[in-house]
């Protein structure tokens, strides 16, 4: 009856974050983190990590290679802490890559976002999710996006099913040499203008994948990318943060 | 224990989930006698093969095999040698036991051994070291019927939605599957050649962590034990239980996601919202606990990062109270809905022998009948300690079956974790932090099995070192190895449009199969 279905939705209630730019993530999710200056064995650190995400002379971590295992702050916390600061994606490589001191936000460079993003998109944003050999959590995370909690459909952001119908593609995954065709023509397959957003760290640098012979990750050598999104998985607070600071204007 | 044959010499070694033992107590039999005790072995419903793999080993080239006997839960291993030059063509054993072809195609795609006779000989998942390079994904031999009154659906690689790629070939009679072909391999990224490439135990553990990321704690879980054992590591009470509450969360988490897409399926918007939004607040509690909404960084060898306080597991009682409440009213409702019920009974059936036939695991097995379940019947660690009472009534083999037997085992679940918190508050030890990378040293020339009952089921771990115990070659079996024969099987003589509710009534791992 009716009434179940009453009950049913009164039991759950709102269940939207109003503001996807606000909520707080609890202590131990590691977001963007902060390096000290304390003096430390910076090879020693280096070495901890599986991913060689840690630089040396002065330490630095590049978050777009970094899986967030926290190795390296449980061996030298006080040399590195991990925020809860989720909101990590940008537009330019180098923005990824945190040096010591460095304790400002990770943000998107405006001068490099193309204006046809902005005067098209801004209100409708369609993409085309390509897992490329990407192990399911991050794709569950894009899904999780669309969800009655995160709800970026609010914004006009969706995944659609036909690239014809979209304005970008998003990658997940390393890339895999059996997929690297398949990307191609997804690509070829969308309208022009077009963006390429890169989500997770697989898809960024090959993660942990990284020196696979398994790989084919020739592709992201041809085309700008607009939209680096990190994290194993990217929290979906990252992903429709960094898509809104991309497709919005700045309120002044 | 019963031993069969005729010869004193022993045929095999049986071990216990998660042992290890030197490679020298395993005999080394001939073929025709390897064949012969294998299918004999596996003429037992209550014996299956867990794993049956090839590794290079100098001139040599070894086949392991393993099978799992319910009845007395051991793991009995046998084995069988070649010269790698000779390559001598083998007799088939999926002749007569159909669950191996998914084992013998591996073997003949990644070393170029031959099976005489093998009725499904065809690729596996392309991976970048196969023996013929000249064999590529987009060339793969679908089974066809020459008539002109069927046609061929193909989808994939990419699919409609936000999921792995997987190509799927129909034969269509009008609206009717008469054959559905499931192709894989497209999300191979050599992962049992990175466990040897990438040496340190934080590499490997996280490799373990991605091998299917909607399982990184049953993966990383079999992966830790399998080091565990070989590095003689033994691990707390207090540990096994925390673990153990990872691997229930997990599989409540994907359970509840998977009955959200399911109604998805059936475009019932309530209860894919409902269970939906239930999913968020059961993988918030693992970044509650780990800082990780899938548990990545939970399973750590020898001990944890993150000890689950009084206030953590304080919060977890909250939670499951909160989560029961909303979760049975809603569930109640679903499956008392006629248009719901109307769209799953009868929908996508499998019969108990085809599941046998094809070896399925897990969930798949069970919604049959089949009383397949590694945590009664090898349980390791906190289901040593407390006993897990599977769910076994559900025997329908239909999408009804697949949607009810996940809510009864996420109800079985909460009862368990409840119970394995009433353990954790009466413990009193702490936990250890994981063990450093310098510190572990595994036993040389062995051979440790390790099995745990994921959230799909069966996940089959063999490690193999060397004389310097340095890990040798590396061996992952996920459960959707065999299960995606069942999603094929459940599409004959169905509406090409029940597709999607039956392949989201499996969610069936791709990169898991592929690795």
């Amino acid at each position: 009856m009716l009434f179940d279905e009453l009950r049913i939705m009164q039991q759950h209630g709102k269940q939207f974050i109003p503001d996807v730019t606000k909520p707080q993530l609890p202590g131990p999710y590691k977001g963007r983190p902060e390096i000290s200056a304390v003096k430390v064995d910076e090879q020693a650190l280096a070495s901890l990590c599986p991913t060689g995400a840690i630089g040396t002379g002065p330490v630095s971590i590049d978050m777009g290679m970094c899986v967030m295992c926290g190795e390296c702050s449980f061996a030298y916390p006080n040399k590195i802490r991990f925020t809860t600061d989720y909101k990590i994606a940008t537009n330019v490589r180098e923005r990824l890559i945190v040096k010591e001191g460095d304790l400002n936000a990770i943000t998107l460079d405006e001068s490099k976002i193309r204006t046809e993003i902005r005067s098209l998109f801004g209100r409708s944003l369609k993409l085309r999710e390509i897992s490329a050999a990407g192990a399911n959590a991050d794709e569950a995370e894009l899904n999780a996006c669309g969800n009655v909690n995160f709800d970026m459909g609010r914004f006009g952001i969706e995944f659609l099913a036909s690239p014809r119908h979209c304005d970008g593609i998003v990658i997940t995954g390393p890339i895999s040499e059996n997929m690297a065709e398949a990307v191609q023509v997804c690509y070829d397959a969308v309208p022009d203008p077009k963006m390429i957003i890169l989500v997770g760290s697989d898809a960024i640098s090959g993660g942990i994948f990284a020196g696979s012979g398994a790989l084919n990750r020739s592709f992201l050598d041809k085309y700008p990318i607009d939209l680096y999104v990190p994290g194993n998985p990217p929290h979906p607070l990252t992903f429709v943060n960094g898509v809104l600071e991309m497709i919005r204007e700045k309120k002044k | 224990m019963m031993e069969t044959t005729s010869t004193t010499t022993p045929t095999y070694a049986s071990i216990k989930n998660q042992e290890s033992i030197s490679l020298a107590k395993i005999p080394v039999l001939n073929y025709s006698k390897f064949y012969g005790e294998i299918v004999n072995r596996l003429k037992e419903p209550q014996v299956h093969c867990v794993n049956y793999y090839a590794y290079p080993s100098g001139e040599l080239l070894r086949f392991i095999c393993c099978l799992a006997d319910d009845s007395v839960g051991d793991i009995k291993i046998f084995s069988h040698e070649m010269q790698k030059k000779e390559k001598v063509p083998l007799t088939s054993i999926t002749k007569e036991v159909y669950a191996f072809h998914i084992y013998e195609r591996e073997i003949r795609e990644n070393f170029g051994v031959e099976f005489l006779d093998s009725p499904w000989d065809k690729p596996v998942r392309y991976a970048f070291n196969r023996a013929d390079r000249g064999k590529l994904v987009n060339d793969y031999p679908f089974y066809k019927i020459q008539s002109e009154e069927l046609h061929e659906v193909g989808v994939g690689p990419i699919h409609a939605g936000v999921i792995e790629p997987g190509h799927f070939r129909f034969l269509c009679n009008g609206e009717t599957v008469l054959h559905l072909e499931i192709q894989l391999g497209w999300q191979h990224r050599g992962i049992e050649d990175l466990f040897l490439k990438k040496p340190s135990l934080i590499q490997r553990t996280v490799l373990s962590e991605s091998i299917a990321g909607d399982t990184a704690v049953g993966q990383a879980a079999t992966f830790v034990s399998s080091m565990e054992s070989l590095g003689n590591i033994s691990v707390s009470d207090r540990l096994m239980l925390e673990r153990t509450i990872g691997l229930e969360l997990e599989r409540i988490a994907m359970h509840i996601g998977d009955l959200s897409n399911m109604c998805i399926g059936l475009a019932y918007q309530l209860g894919a919202s409902v269970f939906g939004a239930l999913r968020t607040p059961t993988i918030n509690y693992s970044q509650l606990w780990c800082g990780n909404r899938f548990g990545k960084g939970l399973m750590r060898v020898g001990g944890t990062h993150y000890p689950l306080d009084n206030s953590l597991l304080e919060s977890l009682e909250k939670f499951l109270l909160n989560f029961e409440g909303r979760f049975s009213t809603m569930a109640e409702k679903l499956f008392s809905l006629s248009s719901v019920l109307m769209r799953m009974e009868n929908i996508g059936t499998v019969t108990k022998t085809q599941m046998e036939l094809i070896g399925a695991v897990g969930m798949s097995a069970r919604m049959t009948g089949i009383e397949r379940d590694l945590r009664k019947s090898h349980p390791t660690g906190a289901y040593q300690k407390v006993a897990y009472d599977p769910v076994f009534e559900v025997t329908n083999g239909d999408v009804w079956a697949r949607a009810i037997l996940r809510k009864k085992e996420i109800i079985m679940s909460i009862d368990f974790i409840r119970h394995l918190i009433a353990r954790l508050k009466s413990t009193t030890e702490a936990t250890r932090k994981p063990i450093a990378e310098n510190t572990l040293s595994l036993l040389p020339n062995a051979l440790c099995v390790s099995l745990t009952e994921g959230w799909r089921g069966e996940i089959c771990h063999c490690a193999i070192t060397n004389g310097d115990g340095k890990i040798q070659h590396y061996k992952i079996k996920d459960p959707s190895v065999h299960n995606w024969m069942a999603l094929a099987l459940s599409l004959r003589d169905l509406e090409i449009s029940d597709f999607p509710i039956n392949n989201k009534s499996y969610n069936l791992s791709y990169c898991g199969h592929d690795l």
